[in-house]
């Protein structure tokens, strides 16, 4: 399917929408639909710094848990508390309610490591 | 078989409220013939063979010398021939098993693993899913109890088996008959509901159901005793392997034991985590789940030392590093309405 237009992605699944200093992070529709019907997700701390691509949580299906990584640094102003007690939103809605957290960013030049919408396309239709 | 058609969860739903289908062909069939049949496999099992009545089907397990299981299976009295069904991942060594076994006359071995198909239809909506297709009343069919007839025109042994918790049954047939058979019952069951379901939905199923997975709740180190299996265990036969071991077991009641854990947070336990209590080791989870039949909580069986056994001890489930508090709760967590 289409990926949406306008957010960027990593190549381990991630979509990322940029405003400003500001990002919301979560996962694409092709991740969740590979990982199955999610049962929980352990977010990174709000207050803590995270780096790019470095691991910040897992996301558990009914069969697996699936490290988390963030497409890009920054500060956690905001984690989706929704999903504690309803995680399938990740599967219903994935570039919705079913956002993982929010970060104000504090590394420069970021987005040109990661892809595009028609670049992700590629990497997950392979 | 795949872990899912669609969604484990959509097709655990299916099983719970109107019916899912199974194939579970990969399991291995053995027939079993002759006059000292039921005789010969009571040296071999824990179970009563010698008193299954013609036509029943009974849960067995065959084990080691020193008492642990060598696989969980079920014997079927089809008529005057024995069907012994083992899990697929033991097809061969209990083949090798049997025929390390074999007295000199008396049974005669077949091995249809691979050749034979079994499909499972299980669900409330079984029977009136199933009974279009057949030419016995599956309705009057008893529980644990077999039949031959024909399904679609194809000779099957029909038994009201299961490994899901729900009512249902199970369907022998050729293995060249099956596709069709499956493609059969999925068209003319779509309409109340039936759905084909993967091993990932028979997992969740079974451990809701309190159901032993060989090589989690019984493996070649865990006993029938330890897995809370003893109901299957007959001491009153005069000899059968393991009966040693299994009775010095009892008589010391100091092993660790599988028991129900329900996680008191949102947090999945999973098969290897350490448990503890009050920080110190006391087992490791052997399953896991959520469990969309038990409140959607998280429950997993657990091998823990006695002193844990105890139902209402809290525990924890180490999850990456973190300790998770967790109830020791009877077994089955679910149990269908009747």
């Amino acid at each position: 399917m289409a990926q949406p237009q306008g957010l960027l992605f990593s190549k381990e699944h991630e979509w990322v929408s940029v405003d400003g200093d500001r990002a919301t992070i979560g996962v694409t529709d092709y991740a969740q639909n590979s990982l199955g019907d999610i049962v929980y997700v352990e977010l990174p701390k709000v207050g803590s710094t995270i780096a790019q691509f470095s691991n910040v949580g897992v996301i558990e299906s009914v069969k697996a848990v699936s490290d988390l990584y963030t497409p890009m640094s920054g500060e956690v102003l905001e984690t989706n508390g929704a999903l504690e007690n309803d995680p399938s939103a990740v599967n219903r809605d994935p570039y919705g309610a079913g956002w993982l957290f929010k970060l104000r960013l504090t590394g420069a030049g970021e987005a040109s490591s990661l892809l595009s919408a028609d670049e992700y396309e590629k990497i997950a239709t392979e | 078989m795949p872990v899912q058609y669609s969604s484990i969860l959509k097709e655990h739903d299916a099983v719970r409220h109107r019916a899912g289908l199974f194939d579970l062909s990969h399991m291995g069939q053995f027939w079993l013939t002759g006059d000292s049949v039921a005789q010969w496999a009571d040296t071999l099992t824990i179970n009563a063979v010698a008193t299954m009545k013609p036509w029943q089907a009974r849960y067995n397990i065959f084990c080691n010398d020193d008492g642990g299981a060598h696989d969980d299976t079920i014997f079927y009295r089809v008529g005057q021939r024995w069907l012994l069904v083992v899990n697929a991942s033991n097809a061969t060594k209990m083949w090798q098993h049997l025929n390390a076994h074999l007295p000199p006359d008396g049974v005669a071995l077949r091995n249809d693993h691979g050749r034979a198909a079994l499909i499972a239809i299980q669900g409330p909506r079984s029977v009136a899913i199933l009974q279009p297709h057949v030419d016995v009343d599956v309705a009057a069919l008893r529980y644990y109890f077999c039949t031959e007839g024909n399904v679609d025109g194809v000779p099957a042994i029909i038994a009201r088996t299961g490994y899901t918790g729900e009512d249902g049954f199970e369907l022998f047939v050729a293995g060249d008959a099956a596709p069709e058979l499956w493609r059969s019952l999925l068209r003319d069951g779509a309409e109340a509901g039936l759905e084909p379901c993967g091993l990932g939905a028979r997992d969740v199923l079974r451990l809701e159901a309190g159901m032993p997975l060989y090589g989690h709740e019984l493996t070649e180190e865990i006993t029938p005793v330890q897995a809370g299996q003893s109901w299957a265990l007959k001491m009153s036969k005069p000899t059968f392997i393991g009966k040693a071991a299994l009775a010095e077991q009892i008589e010391r009641d100091d092993f660790s034991r599988i028991v129900g854990l329900m996680m008191q947070d949102r947090a999945p336990a999973r098969e290897g985590y350490r448990v503890t209590r009050d920080g110190a080791a006391v087992g490791e989870v052997r399953s896991g789940s959520i469990a969309p039949s038990v409140g959607n909580k998280h429950i997993a069986t657990a091998l823990v030392e006695r002193s844990a056994a105890t139902l209402g001890t809290v525990v924890e489930v180490e999850i990456r590093g973190t300790a998770h508090a967790a109830n020791v709760v009877p077994l089955p967590f679910y149990k269908r309405e009747k």
